[in-house]
């Protein structure tokens, strides 16, 4: 499938900030479900810094502006053919050990709730474990946007039985390490659906590794594998660890934001 | 504590490297001691060093004592302890370049996976990165206590960036000040070349973009660290730029200094700033101390940083345990320098044994530091072991446990005269394109009789340590 991105983030500042760093995990990542045709990201007044791919495969953009600025534009331009693996990310070059991990970081903790939802399922093989996990977040988690923010834990998700893709992708690598498997969350954008379920299309989702298939990706919020409608930028610990685009700007300024973002299904 | 080995004195005879001690000692009048005391304290007064060694808290403006009883080694003895230390901070570094990049000692069984990769000190953010000149830990500072003639014994490693230094190269200067006929009489290898040495260790890990002479900076959290007197000591030794976090800014691909002829490139950084603190972008989101975009300029081989961020995984006192075998799996050989045996409370076997001994054991945390958070068994009543017994089972795979060693001593100046009192012993190792060691160290001493606790925050002092040359 040929998915077509375009994907604008303006940072409006209400006074003028210099020196702004940021680190960018833009790029689809480098495996046999994507084949990048063409992209470009820029960013206004910027200046591209270090890049590099780092150990878990990503690849890392920096850049700065020098300023002073009041607005700042990331442009992300591109196109990408895209094929249905079931999820599993193969042939992905990363130095990383799963074991990794196996470590909890704040937003990914387990508290006794999602210890016994971690052991509600149980399954033959360590895949359908997976998917299990999987499906049990799906259903204590409810998709509805506003009721969690950036900061909300898997715990806290949990406990309210609502939240977003970020809310599931946490629980699932929750519950995933409480049974002992690697998880890992992944950024990147969806192309929205027809049938009308639409998600937002900056999404998030969760690998699983699994012994002897290695990383595999799932997505409690739509219930299903990520497939040809998706595209895969980057992973880490957590969403903040995961984050596209991580800034920091002098001057203390008040910062907007605002986002436009369209996946489409292109023609090539 | 009974038997313990005196390093000055084998029954009534003098050991041969404190041969001249004696005489220095007997002439020395009471009288003139303290007045040469007090003199030492003025001079470290004025000096201003009067910082908390190895981030102990307590009042930073405190004074440690200063014992002027030297520590001496023979050059026979330094020889050795030189070889133990150099293979030992070669193999921290090969480690750490392992299990950042393949993990073959992981691969091989002989160091558990989880003990690593789950290490709070193991940064994900540096997988993959190999820095320049394969070096992660450039100062290992590594802590060592004596039992007998030929027994030395590793207590700790210091991976990261051990302070104290400072404390070698002052205690080093006062006794030349105060006593220049020891320095005749005695032929004492210097250890004023430190800063130089360290200062080329740091330039040729200067990465493979740097342009020209290396441009090394020293990074500090600012003057309310405890150690900050040590930072703009050594700056001002090798002759680089003491900066803070805001000195610093990247633009491009690099890291710049600002100063008043503009932007200077900055090639090598030693800083002395905690891996959570270097990149708010990296790492904690709220530090004020570090520089934004640091990391993706130091990952892209644009800067070095001393040390290597994520070499604290190295010196995790739970995989300090597995040191004895990194030697031999990366450099074949057997360990010069021993470990002390230790139990780790998290192994079921273990923790029953230290439960049952509790009273003949030194029980540490895994990651605490100072002398904080531990029991010295022998050293404790009924109830403080009951207590400690209750926090080790609370959570086990937080406690180590090592047997109570009978510390070496040395005479120091107490207040009834001369008096022998337990010491340990820091030596820096330098590494870069060379893996080097200045013929001395930082002594440390604990000055209340019988005492085992060297640490200043609990009533240590320093004193300066001699290396004979042969």
């Amino acid at each position: 499938m040929l998915l077509r991105v375009d994907h604008v983030t303006r940072y409006h500042y209400d006074r003028p900030v210099r020196s702004v760093v940021q680190s960018h995990r833009l790029t689809p990542s480098v495996f046999q479900g994507q084949r990048v045709i063409d992209w470009e990201v820029t960013v206004s007044d910027g200046r591209r810094g270090a890049e590099f791919r780092d150990g878990a495969g990503d690849v890392i953009q920096g850049w700065t502006v020098a300023g002073p600025v009041n607005e700042i534009v990331v442009t992300v331009r591109g196109a990408v053919e895209t094929q249905d693996l079931a999820g599993v990310l193969k042939r992905h070059r990363e130095t990383v050990s799963p074991d990794c991990y196996l470590r909890a970081t704040g937003p990914t903790r387990t508290d006794k709730a999602l210890s016994e939802l971690a052991r509600s399922v149980d399954a033959a093989d360590p895949l359908a474990l997976a998917h299990a996990l999987s499906d049990c977040v799906a259903d204590a988690i409810s998709y509805r946007p506003g009721v969690t923010h950036a900061h909300t834990t898997a715990a806290e998700a949990l406990a309210l039985g609502e939240g977003v893709c970020q809310d599931h992708a946490h629980a699932l690598i929750a519950v995933a390490r409480a049974r002992e498997m690697p998880g890992r969350y992944v950024s990147g954008y969806l192309h929205a659906t027809e049938d009308g379920t639409l998600h937002e299309a900056a999404h998030a989702w969760a690998e699983v590794y699994v012994a002897g298939l290695g990383w595999v990706g799932f997505d409690p919020a739509n219930r299903c594998c990520p497939d040809e409608r998706y595209i895969r930028l980057g992973s880490g610990f957590d969403a903040q660890d995961a984050a596209p685009i991580r800034g920091i700007a002098r001057g203390g300024a008040q910062e907007e934001l605002d986002v436009s973002l369209a996946v489409l299904a292109g023609q090539q | 504590m009974t038997a313990f080995f005196n390093e000055m004195y084998h029954g009534a005879d003098v050991r041969l490297p404190y041969a001249h001690l004696e005489d220095w000692l007997r002439s020395m009048p009471v009288e003139l001691r303290s007045l040469k005391q007090a003199e030492a304290e003025a001079l470290f007064r004025r000096i201003g060093i009067t910082f908390a060694v190895y981030g102990e808290g307590g009042d930073p403006d405190r004074l440690i004592p200063f014992d002027m009883f030297p520590r001496v080694f023979s050059a026979t003895e330094w020889s050795r302890l030189e070889r133990g230390i150099k293979q030992r901070a070669r193999a921290l570094n090969a480690f750490l370049v392992d299990v950042y990049g393949r993990g073959e000692i992981m691969r091989a069984g002989r160091i558990p996976a989880r003990l690593v990769y789950e290490n709070e000190a193991y940064e994900k953010a540096v997988a993959g990165i190999v820095p320049p000149k394969g070096v992660y830990s450039h100062i290992v500072g590594i802590d060592l206590v004596r039992t007998g003639p030929d027994e030395f014994f590793v207590l700790e490693d210091n991976c990261r960036t051990p302070s104290g230094v400072s404390y070698m190269l002052e205690n080093r200067e006062i006794m030349m000040r105060m006593f220049p006929e020891l320095f005749r009489e005695n032929r004492i290898e210097p250890v004023d070349i430190y800063p130089e040495k360290l200062r080329r260790t740091l330039a040729s890990v200067a990465p493979a973009k740097c342009e020209g002479e290396p441009t090394v900076v020293i990074l500090t959290p600012g003057h309310f660290n405890s150690a900050y007197y040590e930072h703009s000591f050594l700056a001002d030794l090798m002759g680089v730029e003491l900066v803070e976090g805001q000195d610093l800014f990247v633009d491009g691909a690099y890291v710049y200094m600002r100063t008043t002829e503009g932007p200077r490139r900055v090639d090598v950084i030693y800083r002395r700033i905690d891996d959570a603190y270097i990149d708010p972008l990296c790492f904690r989101p709220d530090s004020m101390l570090g520089v934004a975009g640091l990391m993706d300029v130091y990952r892209s081989g644009g800067v070095a940083i001393c040390s290597a961020p994520g070499a604290g995984v190295a010196d995790d006192k739970a995989v300090y345990t597995y040191v004895p075998e990194m030697i031999r799996f990366y450099l074949g050989e057997e360990p010069i320098l021993n470990n002390v045996p230790t139990w780790q409370c998290g192994k079921a076997d273990d923790l029953k044994y230290v439960l049952e001994h509790l009273p003949e054991l030194v029980v540490k945390e895994v990651h605490g530091s100072g002398g904080y958070g531990m029991l010295v068994g022998p050293k404790s009543d009924h109830a403080q072991v009951a207590a400690f017994r209750a926090k080790i089972i609370e959570n086990p795979g937080n406690y180590i446990a090592q047997p109570t060693l009978a510390l070496s001593a040395v005479p120091t100046f107490v207040e009834e005269g001369v008096a022998p009192r337990h010491v340990d012993l820091r030596p820096y190792c330098l590494v870069g394109e060379r893996v080097e060691l200045v013929p001395g160290g930082l002594t440390r001493v604990a000055l209340k009789d019988g005492s085992l606790v060297v640490n200043s925050s609990q009533g240590g002092g320093v004193k300066d340590t001699w290396v004979l040359a042969e």
